[in-house]
């Protein structure tokens, strides 16, 4: 055996040229595989991770009767005395915050432009709300007892041409189906990098939110966000017993984790054809050894080497080949890889809205350990089986025919 | 004790719609301990007739023995087996496998038949020495000249200790010098080791070594004479 893979080994030496690119396209294979992969995998954590830190949370309360896509307001659809059901589920241990949140439908106006807005009324002083405190890009935050201030997204700013301290007219549905109209002060305006999100959404302080709808303690939904996402269940088991409804977050983004299968299943795909093109570089470099070394194999058989060892030999080979093709492609790989965990890929404007899911303007790719060593142990295989057919060419060689070979 | 019989053996060759007639009926005994040329023209069927006896080829009718057993029946695999332990080969082209060393290639018929390392070691120290290479054992071929090939070849062959060595030419390719030196190394170890060698040639020079000569012409035995050898007792003496 070790005879067999130091000779095995000596032979692609004969030839380093055409090794080690035969090497490098297995390895270029594989590193742009695991990049992909990686990046698939930064995408669906961006878009999962965006989505619930934005949209979902990894938890809701509603009332059970609250339609989402009518934003009703009546008062039977909503979260009675919010603060205290929100304080009651952030006393649980893996609960890192809950706070309550009203929706409402909106036009915003400002100079000749209007806007169809989504208001949100927050708890300005809950963490849930960080990533609009912590995106601000002018202005300030808004302060819980702000009567006349609002907080807009920059591409909203942008499109109708206002700065802080500009005003700007809201009118929004109540809860007794009238309108309410009122001037706000923008006190600051945020990004989150998710436009679609950005453009959308403007927040009011939650007291000011339910006193311009008429929905004087009551809330649209307790967002919740746990320590971490696998204790869910154990959260939703707790607040069983409410009246309410709980949304968690894998059922919220249901999407994501479609389009997630979808993509992995795309991905197989794509990871197939590569390998696939990097195993006919392999076959193609065996084959010309075979040819190369035609008399050497008619030596061997005369000598009383079997077609299984002389076999052996060019898998030996081909395995020599695919173990050097995936350390050199892991490198090249992890290299790639951490490049894009670091700096990102820009992606503009991805973000499905409409409860679909939100992807920041940047992803970041995330090394997938998984799909590393999946990739690898699919290159090996295809690499061994590419070495098959070359090395049963080897194997069946007319010991007579190959001696009178000129190599 | 016959090492090879042959029996009313033909062999045709077809290259596309041409056939090629190589041995019209050919029967031959061979016993063990001969040191046998096959002469002939190019084209008489001398390698023909080699490669058959060696088990690297099947008569296309007549039957070919090996130490008493039929072997032109016998499928790749149990050929490969009966060449492995039995039959030696030596070409005229020195086929070594250039990746490995002297010692390696020598090395490489102990390992096919399942010898343990300290049994290699052992035997390739002795067939080094035997053919006047200790001092090159880790030496490639690309290193080594033509002669120096040829008796890693002739050590190779010997290795397994088989009952018969064929050679094919086995000078040449090499200058006159080197051509006696081989020769002299295959009388020599033919007479220490009483293995049978039957080689081609149709090198004078090589004849004169041969105790029989077999000379082929267009596929038929022409000629089937025992020589006098003046040089069994100059070498008697020299021993």
């Amino acid at each position: 055996m070790i005879q067999l893979f130091r000779m095995a080994f000596r032979d692609l030496g004969r030839n380093r040229r055409r090794t080690f690119f035969s090497i490098l396209a297995l390895a270029m294979g594989l590193a742009l595989l695991i990049l992909m992969a990686s990046f698939i995998n930064g995408e669906m954590s961006n878009a999962m991770d965006t989505t619930i830190q934005l949209q979902s949370g990894h938890l809701q309360l509603r009332a059970q009767n609250y339609d989402e896509r009518k934003a009703s307001l009546k008062w039977e659809n909503l979260i009675e005395d919010p603060t205290k059901v929100a304080g009651q589920i952030s006393a649980l241990e893996p609960v890192v915050a809950a706070a309550p949140r009203l929706f409402a439908s909106g036009i915003a106006t400002a100079r000749d432009q209007t806007a169809g807005v989504k208001i949100v009324g927050i708890d300005p002083g809950s963490v849930t709300n960080d990533p609009y405190r912590e995106g601000l890009v002018s202005g300030e935050y808004l302060a819980p007892d702000d009567r006349e201030g609002i907080l807009i997204g920059r591409p909203l700013a942008e499109k109708m041409g206002l700065d802080v301290g500009d005003q700007i007219d809201l009118t929004a549905n109540t809860s007794n189906g009238d309108v309410s109209e009122q001037l706000f002060t923008i006190r600051g305006i945020y990004s989150t990098q998710t436009r679609v999100f950005d453009s959308a959404i403007v927040f009011l302080p939650l007291a000011k939110a339910q006193a311009m709808t008429g929905t004087e303690n009551h809330a649209s939904t307790i967002f919740v966000l746990l320590k971490d996402k696998d204790q869910t269940d154990a959260v939703v088991n707790a607040l069983q017993t409410s009246n309410n409804k709980i949304l968690t977050w894998t059922k919220m983004n249901e999407v994501i984790i479609q389009t997630e299968n979808m993509a992995n299943s795309y991905m197989s795909l794509f990871y197939l054809i590569v390998l696939a093109v990097t195993a006919t570089v392999i076959i193609n470099t065996l084959i010309m050894a075979v040819f190369e070394r035609t008399r050497e194999i008619g030596i061997l058989a005369a000598i009383g080497m079997k077609g299984r060892r002389i076999m052996a030999i060019f898998l030996a080979e081909s395995s020599i080949l695919a173990v050097g093709g995936i350390l050199l492609g892991l490198v090249l790989g992890y290299l790639a890889v951490a490049y894009l965990e670091r700096n990102g890929f820009y992606v503009g404007n991805m973000a499905v809205g409409g409860g679909g899911f939100l992807i920041r303007d940047t992803v970041y790719a995330k090394f997938t350990l998984e799909g590393t060593i999946n990739l690898s142990i699919m290159a090996f295989v295809i690499t061994l089986l590419a070495g098959l057919y070359p090395a049963m060419m080897a194997a069946r060689m007319e010991p007579v025919e190959a001696l009178r070979a000129e190599k | 004790m016959e090492v090879t019989k042959i029996e009313n053996v033909t062999r045709i060759f077809k290259i596309g719609q041409v056939e090629t007639q190589a041995l019209r009926g050919v029967s031959l005994s061979i016993q063990s301990g001969e040191f046998t040329a096959l002469v002939g023209p190019s084209g008489s069927g001398k390698t023909t007739l080699l490669q058959l006896i060696g088990c690297l080829d099947q008569p296309t009718s007549g039957s070919v023995f090996i130490n008493g057993k039929e072997v032109s029946k016998l499928n790749r695999n149990q050929r490969a087996d009966m060449r492995r332990g039995t039959i030696g080969f030596i070409f005229q082209f020195f086929a070594l496998i250039p990746t490995l060393s002297a010692y390696e290639n020598i090395e490489m018929p102990l390992l096919l038949n399942g010898h343990s390392a300290s049994e290699r070691r052992a035997r390739i120290t002795d067939l080094l020495a035997a053919v006047d290479l200790s001092d090159r054992a880790n030496h490639r071929p690309d290193q080594l000249s033509g002669g120096q090939q040829q008796r890693v070849a002739i050590a190779r062959a010997l290795a397994p200790r088989p009952t018969l060595i064929l050679a094919d030419e086995p000078t040449a390719n090499l200058d006159t010098a080197n051509g006696k030196q081989v020769m002299e190394i295959m009388t020599r170890l033919n007479q220490e080791t009483g293995v049978t060698f039957i080689f081609a040639t149709h090198d004078p020079r090589v004849i004169q070594y041969a105790r029989r000569v077999i000379t082929l012409r267009d596929g038929l035995i022409d000629a089937n004479n025992v020589q006098h050898m003046p040089e069994d007792e100059k070498m008697a003496v020299g021993a």
